[in-house]
């Protein structure tokens, strides 16, 4: 524990995968440091969800390096260390959300004695607690993602892997996340890493990995990315590193430079 | 393997179905229903009854829990809280072994109530002991559950999950015994029935039926459907992957 915790949280060298004989990631090389909240944004499909997968160790066909909390994603140790959110929520609706969080703590393994605690925080940390008792098929859209959500915060793992948490909430329950976010990581040390197709959730993250097409764009604080592209928000930033990306792949072709033309009249 | 997420999972699944009152209603009743229905098809053939009558007790079990097993497991698939259990601490015997425990209770619920009205209000005629016919019919929705979780690896919606039912079930129905008795079908058709679990879980039915005491071939039947149950679990459990592509 001591020595992996000297560590990043994930580290990745070449990472590849493979799905149906197509290469969705495709050599990504990448940190994710320790109590910190990271954004992997890109566009749908461009490889977020396989990617975390990968990290969560329940996608095969994985090559290359990809060590998480020090040790090859997907070992055994990893199993109650990692809380991995998927897109859609992975809960029983015919169980009350109280009775989804008592389950998943006893999978993980918490003591008796800790469960109930466990149960509570959870629910209070995704402002649930009012609704404990309902079923959770009879919750709305947004609460029953809160519910997975509050599956994974259950046992304090040290790596969070979310996907697309905050997509289709109103403005007020992002907030609320993204503020829980960063008190897991200020507060409990928690990493996350958190993915999202919107652009303008960039800056509530403090590092940004940019994902197209299955390769990695960008990596670095917002600020550094804005100031690299020399560009005033994450949107025009990603826009022009595909742009670089194109010429210089050599594939400046119509289409690219139309595209590169509408990123000027918008600026 | 862990006693305590074993039985978390076998008290989940129970919770589950503490929610849903008309499946469990329809699992402990329609047996029973039938049962009566079938005394009164044959209200003038009493020994054809009694024969029948329980074969039904061990087939009703087997049939219900593979209903049950195929469209509970398909659903933990699709609903994604397989992988998400799957990428926790859980070992796959632990979530085999709790929907085992599960469904097994409550097929001895089901049998016992079905067993005791056929016994009592029904007069069924047998020579053993009634503790037997429960056991045969555990052991036979054990078989049920296991083949459920089997195919539902292979099922990617309901539909194809229900169909899965008359394509696997309605054979071992057709040549267990029950509609001719198995010696005096032809060859081929005798010889397949030897290798299908349902025919042995028949045989050991009407075993206690005229028998009062264990003989060499109820022991054998047991046996049989027992190891036949496991052996599918075994092949269930290796449709879990913790990696999927």
């Amino acid at each position: 524990m001591m020595n992996s915790a000297a560590g990043p949280a994930v580290h990745a060298d070449g990472l590849t995968v493979v799905r149906g004989g197509r290469t969705v990631v495709d050599g990504l090389s990448f940190e994710v440091p320790r109590s910190t909240v990271t954004g992997l944004l890109g566009p749908s499909g461009c490889g977020k969800t396989t990617l975390m997968r990968a990290i969560a160790g329940t996608q095969a066909k994985v090559t290359g390096t990809l060590d998480v909390l020090g040790h090859p994603a997907g070992a055994a140790p990893l199993r109650s260390r990692v809380g991995y959110v998927t897109q859609a929520a992975s809960v029983y609706t015919d169980l009350t959300t109280r009775q989804n969080l008592e389950y998943f703590a006893s999978v993980l393994g918490l003591p008796r004695a800790e469960r109930r605690g466990q149960v509570e925080r959870a629910l209070a940390d995704v402002d649930l607690t009012s609704h404990a008792d309902a079923l959770a098929g009879n919750l709305s859209g947004g609460q029953l993602s809160r519910v997975s959500l509050a599956v994974a915060l259950l046992g304090s793992p040290e790596l969070l892997v979310l996907d697309e948490p905050t997509v289709g909430l109103d403005p007020v329950l992002r907030r609320d996340l993204w503020g829980l976010f960063h008190r897991l990581a200020a507060e409990r040390g928690t990493t996350l890493l958190v993915s999202s197709h919107v652009m303008d959730e960039a800056d509530r993250c403090e590092r940004l990995l940019l994902m197209r097409a299955g390769r990695l764009l960008a990596d670095g604080t917002p600020d550094a990315l804005r100031a690299r592209t020399r560009t005033r928000s994450i949107e025009e930033a990603f826009l022009r590193l595909v742009d670089t990306a194109r010429d210089g792949d050599g594939e400046g072709d119509k289409g690219g430079k139309n595209e590169k033309t509408d990123t000027e009249e918008t600026r | 393997m862990s006693a305590t997420r074993t039985l978390a999972t076998a008290r989940r699944v129970l919770r589950q179905l503490a929610h849903d009152p008309r499946t469990i209603a329809l699992l402990l009743l329609v047996p029973v229903l039938l049962t009566v229905l079938l005394y009164y098809v044959y209200a003038d053939d009493r020994e054809l009854f009694d024969r029948i009558g329980a074969s039904l007790l061990g087939i009703f079990p087997m049939i219900t829990m593979f209903l049950v097993t195929s469209i509970a497991t398909l659903r933990e698939r699709t609903s994604g809280t397989l992988e998400r259990l799957l990428s926790m601490p859980l070992g796959k015997a632990d979530l085999i072994l709790g929907y085992a425990l599960a469904f097994g209770l409550l097929a001895v619920a089901q049998a016992a109530l079905a067993t005791g009205v056929t016994i009592w209000f029904l007069d069924l005629d047998f020579a053993g002991s009634p503790w037997l016919l429960l056991l045969i019919a555990l052991l036979d929705a054990l078989l049920g559950t296991a083949l459920g979780l089997f195919v539902s690896a292979f099922a990617a919606t309901e539909f194809q999950a229900v169909q899965f039912m008359p394509a696997l079930i309605l054979p071992q129905l057709l040549l267990c015994g029950l509609l001719t008795p198995r010696d005096t079908m032809q060859p081929v058709l005798e010889a397949v029935s030897n290798v299908l679990p349902l025919s042995y879980a028949v045989d050991g039915m009407n075993e206690v039926l005229r028998n009062s005491g264990v003989t060499g071939d109820l022991v054998r039947d047991i046996a049989i459907v027992a190891g036949s149950a496991l052996l599918v679990l075994l092949l269930g459990a290796a449709t879990l992957r913790r990696r999927t592509p």
